[in-house]
């Protein structure tokens, strides 16, 4: 998970913050400003500084903020000068916005405060519509307005070009002052703020509501925060009852307020259209007698505190009912609360002014249990560039210091004031003042442990201060002088070998530091684990005994939820160390020594114990093990249903542990009992069906995938269901040998479920003229859930899920149901994800009430699915499975095609049509989308790769003898911006940073093939081919328009080798023809075949696709994995295509396959064995689903649409 | 580097390459050849030497077989502990194969426990599983399980079946990331040396400030002198499952890759020799 942060301040108006993987306060950059007050959501932080001037505070993020400016040129022609600059007088300016109605020259665009900056110069956009034009971007019409057109006809009078510039938003992690109000009433200045409202409407994207509140006691509203204007445009006021004193904004429609004389303000009347809301109701204090004095909202709490300290909690708060129904009293006395995201409650405590978070708030126990103190130490001088990976650097000076330290700290006066000592600490010369707790510090390297021994017994209390830079000399007047003398003699030594070699993580082993101390030992051993000392700060500063005084904590950014596992309420650092310790010890580099040495001595046993005696006989020679149980069965005859069957599974293993098996199925027909059996060595895929209904899996083999009619089982429980499908697993992968991670050349896929399977890919997958049989292919599941999987042959795997995250292969393998034998132990790791499910709410109008509920006899359901025929109400809807929990209530959905109006309603003329976002006078129906979002919580190999969303990846392919260092990777995120990944290397897969590629428009689709070769779509349908793009210049230099095939828009795209395929928006599949070497770009698109999803081209220009509608002998199938045949570099087209596992999956990568089929040299190039046929299916949807390529079908059988495992 | 799943297949599929020789003073109607066999290391005596007496009826009266006991070197061999264990306690360092003497006769009663079925070993080794469950997860885990999850695990020691005893045992084996461990290592110690059978404490996986213990430091409360020694000499040596592993390795993984071992007692055991 990535890692959010609490943001606070303490009594001197010092920002620190504390992120959820940390374990400490870090005091902010820019430390000589002084806060009041402090607002937080995830991406930035508003503040009232010591001047009473609001400022922001945005985190950087690797894609920049930018805006686009635009502006246009428009000429007319006369037959003099041609087309110049002369209009005509009724005509617009020479200058305008796209209207033309306002003026706007190149100059007079200015930047709208400090803290932008112009990205580069103006230019000129050369496309239109997706299209590219000629050069200088000219578009021709008749005359203004008109439609203009890329082309110049005999006709065209005006033409126009537009102008394009960037601007930056270059004020990133720093506190940029938001400018004061130039115009209008200026507001007196700020005494309190509140930021929130994301929640109320997605446009525009990262839109925000800022409330204020002036020393006078009026409220103001910020106008215009969204994404690309985080500054927002202007203060307004909002006229209230009373002087106000604070108040509180939540992430969705909760907006409270406190006044002077104690009651409380709830604004009502805030949507979507009116963010600000419209009035106020007065809402009275909690208790009689004392009036409020702050209040904090989330989604559905709120909080407050009255005057005398106590806490409230406010019951049956609702976005129906903003003012809730009662106050509860709660234990506790706080200063302040702060609701941040997940309705989680902060607060800072009256009594020892310490910051509590709320524990067990749930969304069904919203007032959650018990406060509990946030102890972490802080720390003031650490620097974001110094903490752990500025690993030599930090080693050097910290080696060198820590004994000083230490003594120091033992010596050092408690007593003196710590507002003093803060002092001295920003000096940063001074040693700081360290705690008196007795600590350990984690130890990991191996030549510890003896010495671990001798310095056990008497380990002192712990030192700190890696931040000081020079021996601490001013405050070692009154320390013993003995060890310091010997420490310092120690001191040059140690980095004196520092200097010899690098400190490096491995070597990490804090405990040895005061080894040397605690010992006096000055041996070289030890003086050697001193000098590798370093890097990983466990100090702290402040001392839990002393500890600070907060003024105010706002956690309206920090992603926490009751099940958040935190490292902030350690006690002692012991706590914060051991996990420290437990982390460490997992790294391979830490464990290697023992680790090995086992390895080695278990091999090295074996060989003594058996080498010379494997004559001898074995105990137990062969065996048969059964395992039984009952379970349901789809079965194959018409009319289709479970039935109860006996189901076993009957293993046999020799002594040499190779193995197999059969599957075998019991049941009764016409009271006869018959079986079914599969051979474990057979089956080449096994599918989780998991529903809400049933806990099925289906089982598949080269027959089954033939016929689209596998092997459909399901358990009693989930359980059970998972135990057989790990037991079958096993069985099929131990058949076929198959054991560890996936290989580097393995071929990854997807299913519309977000299983992800692996195939370790044959010699002969794509030998000449006999591949290996698709449906031959053995997948076997990896742990995880995913939308898309990309891979290169140097093992570099990436995915990302259906929530946009990205996730990064560890190289472990299973996870998911496979847990324990078929699973690594390291590099699982839990995984997540989210995605929304939709109902459709439709309704029909009368004459007499209108819209309503009642529909016809005859129409769909009011509530229904989108297909309109399955009821789906808001109460009876489950999440897909029981793996799926809900994590969010039912919301309309207002992001669809077509548009819809401020209630999110769509209109029709009747069901089903198509529908369109306002009414019109003959819609008679209409229907919206709710949307509900759920979560599933699962392991696999897979690491998240923070913070940035994406929506599609392309990895560089390679062979795997690839001597490549550092391997491109791109992608697009979610928001369209294209990204160059890097530092993405063998040893760390997951590179370091995104560069952000700058584009005119978002992007959908990338892909980068062999020689560097890129080439991606624009989310409009345009194509283009990236220019100079090389290992030296990973991000290359400019984009290259290419026109589109006729009248479609591309939606994917894939490059191999040599080869460029691209999918459209209608699932044709387009190979680009006449790419040369010196002409990358190519000539023209080529159609391939119909009814594609995806495609997938390798790094030896196999083309892999996910195709819809393949017809099998006993059903028909969507998502089907298809394989080219009888691609050649001759002929890079192929001629036919063969068909692999399918009914639901989406997403097949073969770009880690570069190994090259065996060449066998045929006498006769042999294809009776594969139709030939160019399309993948069905011609254009029509009859019957019976193609060239599907010779097979059963005349007399209806075909089943639901016939595969996975439907979608 | 090879995963921590093929230790576990290493450390089950362990063999000890024995032979069978009958006692000199067995009556026998002809002489007798000695009878080789590859022992599994983690498996128990009485459980795989069904062959052994089968070989030796050929050359035997049926009166003259009283219950068979294993002898080696003089010292009567315990049929409840483990293979591997015996062999690293008594045989590690001489030459192979093991050469054990097979007797029918004078049962030594004070030495060795009866065995009459299999069923008695399958006792003990449940009782033995169970006991360290009840240190691991305070016998959470195996009281949850079924009578046929408790069948397949003896099953799979009787039969030698990896993944039939696997399947199961990996519930047994399970800890939470955050708790660092079991509750306590379940381990014995056994010495060459010492009168005791062997120690057998409570002892935690990881520091009560968190950090993990190594071999290192258990073997250090426990038996002191087997770590260090005034002349800084090396006195004991510590063989689990016939290795000697680092005294840096953390306990806990040390158990993890060791777990065959709940089959015979509480997991890991320490014959330690003096050299």
């Amino acid at each position: 998970m990535s890692s959010s942060l609490l943001w606070a301040v303490d009594v001197y108006g010092r920002v620190y913050t504390l992120s959820t993987a940390g374990q400490y306060w870090e005091l902010c950059k820019d430390a000589h400003l002084e806060f009041k007050r402090l607002t937080s959501v995830q991406q930035c932080c508003w503040g009232i500084a010591g001047d009473h001037q609001v400022y922001l505070y945005m985190h950087c993020s690797d894609v920049p903020i930018r805006c686009q400016e635009e502006t246009y040129e428009n000429q007319r022609w006369n037959p003099v000068d041609r087309f110049c600059e002369k209009l005509l007088p009724s005509d617009r300016w020479q200058w305008s916005d796209v209207t033309g109605l306002k003026h706007q020259t190149l100059d007079s665009f200015r930047l709208p405060s400090e803290h932008w900056e112009w990205e580069a110069d103006w230019y000129v956009d050369e496309s239109i519509d997706g299209e590219p034009t000629e050069k200088g971007g000219w578009t021709y019409a008749i005359d203004f307005p008109a439609t203009y057109t890329k082309d110049k006809k005999w006709n065209s009078c005006v033409r126009r070009r537009r102008w394009i510039r960037y601007r930056r938003y270059k004020s990133g992690d720093t506190w940029a002052k938001i400018p004061s109000q130039d115009d209008g009433p200026l507001p007196d200045p700020f005494n309190d703020i509140s930021v929130g409202g994301w929640e109320i409407t997605d446009e525009p994207r990262g839109r925000l509501s800022l409330w204020a509140v002036s020393l006078q006691g009026k409220v103001w509203c910020r106008e215009g925060i969204h994404h690309h204007n985080p500054e927002g445009c202007v203060w307004t006021e909002v006229m209230t009852p009373g002087e106000v004193v604070q108040i509180s904004c939540g992430p969705s429609d909760l907006v409270w307020a406190v006044l002077w004389e104690g009651q409380l303000l709830v604004r009502e009347g805030i949507s979507r259209e009116n963010p600000k809301g419209s009035s106020w109701v007065v809402v009275d204090s909690p208790s009689t007698e004392v009036g409020a004095s702050h209040v904090a909202v989330g989604i559905n709490v709120v909080w407050a505190v009255t005057k005398d300290r106590k806490v409230w909690f406010r019951r049956g708060v609702n976005s129906h009912n903003p003012c809730g129904t009662g106050w509860i009293g709660m234990v506790g006395e706080m200063v302040m609360v702060n609701v941040g995201l997940n309705d989680q409650v902060w607060g800072i405590s009256c009594e020892d002014r310490a910051v509590y978070i709320r524990q067990g708030v749930t969304s069904s126990e919203l007032s959650g249990k018990t406060w509990k103190a946030i102890v972490v130490a802080r720390d003031d001088n650490r620097s974001h560039s110094e903490s752990a990976n500025s690993l030599v650097s930090a080693g050097c000076f910290f080696s060198g210091e820590v004994r000083v330290q230490s003594q120091s700290s033992v010596m050092n006066d408690t007593e003196s004031s710590s507002e003093t000592e803060r002092s001295q600490t920003a000096q940063s010369t001074s040693p700081t003042h360290a705690d008196a707790m007795k600590r350990r510090i984690p130890k990991v390297t191996s030549d510890s442990f003896i010495s671990e021994l001798v310095s056990d017994k008497e380990r002192k209390p712990g030192r700190d201060g890696r931040d000081d830079q020079e021996e601490g000399a001013p405050l070692e007047q009154d320390q013993k002088s003995v060890p310091q003398e010997t420490s310092i003699e120690l001191l040059s030594q140690s980095s004196g070998q520092l200097g010899a070699r690098e400190s490096q993580w491995s070597n990490v082993d804090l405990e040895e530091a005061q080894t040397p101390l605690t010992a006096a030992a000055s041996d070289t051993t030890e003086t050697s684990s001193l000098s590798s000392v370093a890097t990983y700060n466990l100090e702290e500063q402040y001392g839990v005994d002393e500890h600070p005084l907060w003024a105010w904590v706002c956690g309206g950014g920090c992603a926490v939820d009751s099940h958040t596992h935190l490292n902030w309420f350690n006690t002692s650092t012991g706590v914060s160390s051991s996990v420290q310790s437990m982390s460490l010890s997992i790294t391979p580099a830490q464990t290697a020594a023992w680790r090995k040495r086992i390895f080695e001595q278990l091999s090295e046993r074996s060989k003594r114990e058996l080498e010379n005696f494997r004559h001898y006989e074995q105990v137990i020679e062969q065996s048969v093990w059964v395992k039984k149980g009952i379970m349901q069965w789809w079965r194959d005859w018409k009319p289709n249903k479970w039935i109860d069957v006996q189901f076993a599974l009957e293993q046999f293993s020799g002594s040499d542990s190779n193995r197999d098996g059969i599957l075998f199925i019991y049941y009764t027909f016409n009271d006869e009992k018959k079986y079914l059996h599969a051979f474990i060595n057979e089956i080449t895929i096994l599918v989780p069906v998991l529903n809400d209904t049933k806990h099925a899996f289906a089982v598949y083999t080269p027959e089954r995938t033939k016929q689209r009619w596998p092997i459909r089982l399901a358990a009693a429980t989930e359980q059970e269901m998972h135990d057989w499908l790990a037991l079958l697993n096993l069985s099929c992968c131990d058949s076929r040998g198959i054991h560890g991670p996936p290989s580097k050349q393995a071929i990854w896929s997807t299913t519309c479920k977000g299983d992800i399977y692996v195939c370790e890919p044959a010699p002969n997958l794509e030998a000449v003229p006999y591949p290996l049989p698709c449906d031959q292919m053995f997948w076997r599941q990896i742990g995880g859930h995913l939308r898309l999987v990309e891979s290169n042959g140097l093992g570099i795997v990436w995915g990302i899920g259906y929530d946009h995250t990205a996730w990064v292969c560890t190289g472990g393998y299973g996870g998911g149901f496979s847990q324990g034998l078929a699973s690594s132990t390291d590099n699982i790791h839990t995984q997540t994800d989210v995605k929304s499910v939709y109902i459709h709410e439709n309704q029909r109008w009368n004459p007499v009430t209108g819209y309503s509920s009642r529909g016809l006899p005859t129409d769909r359901y009011m509530w229904s699915n989108v297909s309109g025929l399955q009821e789906c109400t808001k109460a009876s809807t489950k999440p897909p499975s029981p793996q799926w929990t809900w994590v969010s209530d039912w919301c309309i959905d207002y992001n669809i095609s077509g548009g819809t109006d401020m209630e999110g309603w769509q209109y029709a003329a009747d069901f089903p049509a198509t529908y369109h976002g306002y009414k019109k006078m003959k819609d008679f129906v209409r229907r919206r989308r709710w949307a509900r979002k759920c979560k599933i919580t699962t392991t696999g190999p897979w690491l998240e790769v923070p913070p940035i969303a994406l929506w599609d990846l392309t990895i560089l392919p390679c062979s795997s003898q690839s001597s490549v260092e550092e391997v491109s990777l791109w992608g697009i995120s979610n928001k369209g911006d294209v990204l160059c990944r890097i530092g993405v290397t063998r040893q760390s897969p997951a590179g370091t940073s995104w560069l952000h590629i700058g584009t005119d428009q978002p992007f959908k689709s990338i892909s980068i093939g062999g020689g560097y070769q890129m080439w991606a779509i624009a989310r409009d349908g345009s194509t283009f081919y990236r220019g100079s793009v090389s290992a030296e210049n990973p991000a290359g230099d400019c984009w290259y328009h290419i026109p589109s095939p006729p009248r479609q828009k591309l939606k994917q795209v894939s490059v191999g080798r040599t080869s460029v395929y691209a999918v459209d928006e209608n699932g044709n599949l387009w190979y680009r023809q006449g790419l040369t070497p010196s002409y990358p770009q190519g000539s023209s698109w080529e159609h391939i075949s119909n009814n594609v999803r995806k495609v997938s081209v390798g790094p030896l220009d196999q083309v892999w696709i996910i195709a819809d509608k393949v017809q099998g002998s006993h059903s028909l199938s969507c998502g089907t994995v298809c394989h080219r045949v009888g691609v050649q570099p001759m002929e890079p087209k192929g001629h036919s295509w063969d068909y692999g596992i399918g009914g639901g999956w989406e997403h097949i990568t073969i770009r880690g396959n570069s190994q090259e089929a065996p060449r066998i040299v045929m006498p006769v190039p042999a294809e009776s064995a594969l139709e030939k046929s160019g399309c993948v299916a069905e011609e254009g949807g029509g009859d019957g689903g019976r193609t060239a390529s599907n010779s097979s079908v059963l005349g007399g059988k209806e075909e089943e649409l639901n016939g595969n495992a996975v439907s979608c | 580097m090879a995963d921590d799943k093929d230790v576990l297949r290493d450390v089950w599929f362990g063999r000890i390459p024995t032979s069978f020789t009958l006692y000199q003073d067995e009556i026998t109607e002809r002489e007798a050849d000695p009878y080789y066999l590859l022992l599994p290391r983690v498996s128990y005596l009485t459980l795989v030497t069904d062959k052994v007496k089968k070989h030796f009826q050929k050359v035997m009266k049926q009166e003259d077989m009283g219950e068979m006991w294993l002898e080696y070197e003089g010292t009567s061999l315990k049929w409840h502990y483990p293979i591997g264990l015996l062999f690293d306690l008594h045989a590690s360092n001489t030459a192979l194969p093991w050469n054990i003497t097979v007797h029918f006769q004078n049962f030594p009663e004070k030495d060795l426990l009866h065995c009459t079925s299999n069923y008695v070993i399958e006792a003990h080794f449940m009782s033995c599983i169970k006991e360290a469950d009840v240190l691991k997860h305070k016998g959470q885990v195996i009281n949850e399980m079924q009578k046929k999850d408790h069948k397949q695990l003896w099953m799979g020691l009787q039969n030698d079946k990896f993944d039939q005893f696997w399947a199961i045992n990996r519930k047994l084996m399970e800890y939470s990331v955050e708790e660092g461990g079991f509750r306590y290592i379940p381990f014995r110690i056994y010495q060459t040396t010492s009168d005791r059978p062997f120690i057998q404490k409570l002892f935690r996986p990881v520091t009560a400030e968190g950090q993990t213990h190594t071999l290192g430091d258990l073997l250090k409360e426990m038996f002191p002198t087997a770590v260090t020694s005034d002349d800084g000499e090396k006195k004991y040596q510590v063989v689990i499952h016939g290795i000697e592993p680092m005294l840096e390795t953390p306990l806990q993984w040390l158990f993890n890759i060791s777990a065959t071992r709940t089959i015979s007692s509480t997991s890991v055991s320490f014959p330690c020799q003096q050299t």
